[in-house]
């Protein structure tokens, strides 16, 4: 009997609709699980099949993300390349304190704004 | 006469993505026991699954036939891991991962794992075999290191 169990849980995305205390509208992507290779669907696929019209603001939410490793922030940084080639702003929030210290070495925070919270992400907004 | 004892333990992976996983516990369950703080043990646990990635994928190839063996060697102030593939090793250190060459479509996305490594531990080290047939990296975690 062939073996092919797989140990990296799947990622798991799901998109909903948030308005800041300002008014703005805002588009988070939660995930949850692991980021890694096989992460491709769920964090550029979801990302990709968001509306192209009207969306400037993106809140990427690891609050239930366990695992990330340097081909899931590859996926995170392609992400952003394409959000940065829209003209939208985007908010990484619920990243561990470890990895926050990763993003912050690899040079994300230049590119998205990391917050603790989703609430204090939106009272930038 | 005082002897420094060193306590090993020896884990051997499937070459097969995600398994790196089983490391990264036995790593986290060492650390603890030396009294690592945890935000160390979360800085080797990256480390050693970077790590475990670079010799499963590049290493072995993702060749199931062959598999990543990681060495544990506890001292009494710190942690030496050897990730052990039956690659070749690498010919050159890649260069550091530049985040605006990357958003500019410059420089691939990926490639961030042996940054990583060095950054997140006190020693990285690649050694290639001298049969070609085998390399490992040599990671060391220092418990006296508050960084």
């Amino acid at each position: 009997m062939g073996d092919h169990t797989i140990v990296q849980s799947e990622t798991k995305s799901h998109v909903d609709q948030l308005t800041s205390p300002a008014g703005q509208p805002v588009t988070a992507l939660r995930f949850e699980g692991d980021i890694a290779s096989t992460s491709k669907v769920a964090v550029l696929g979801t990302y990709q099949a968001l509306p192209k019209n009207g969306v400037k603001l993106i809140l990427l939410d690891f609050t239930k993300v366990d695992y990330i490793n340097s081909s899931g922030i590859a996926l995170i940084i392609q992400l952003l390349i394409e959000a940065k080639g829209a003209g939208q702003k985007v908010f990484a929030v619920g990243l561990s304190p470890h990895f926050v210290k990763v993003f912050t070495m690899v040079g994300i925070t230049k590119y998205a704004t990391l917050t603790a919270t989703q609430a204090e992400a939106l009272a930038e907004l | 006469m005082s002897e420094t004892k060193t306590t090993t333990v020896e884990v051997r992976l499937p070459s097969r993505m995600g398994y790196e996983k089983v490391a990264m516990g036995t790593a986290s369950a060492m650390a603890k026991l030396l009294g690592f703080p945890p935000e160390r043990i979360e800085d080797l646990k990256t480390a050693i699954a970077e790590a475990c990635i670079n010799a499963i994928e590049h290493g072995n190839r993702l060749n199931e036939k062959l598999s990543v063996g990681v060495v544990f060697s506890a001292g009494p102030h710190e942690l030496e891991v050897k990730v052990i593939d039956d690659g070749k090793g690498m010919k050159k250190q890649p260069e550091k991962p530049d985040i605006d060459r990357k958003m500019l479509g410059e420089e691939d996305p990926r490639g961030m794992g042996m940054f990583l490594i060095q950054a997140l531990v006190d020693e990285a080290e690649w050694v290639a075999g001298t049969d070609g047939n085998s390399s490992y990296v040599r990671l060391v975690i220092r418990l006296d290191n508050d960084s």
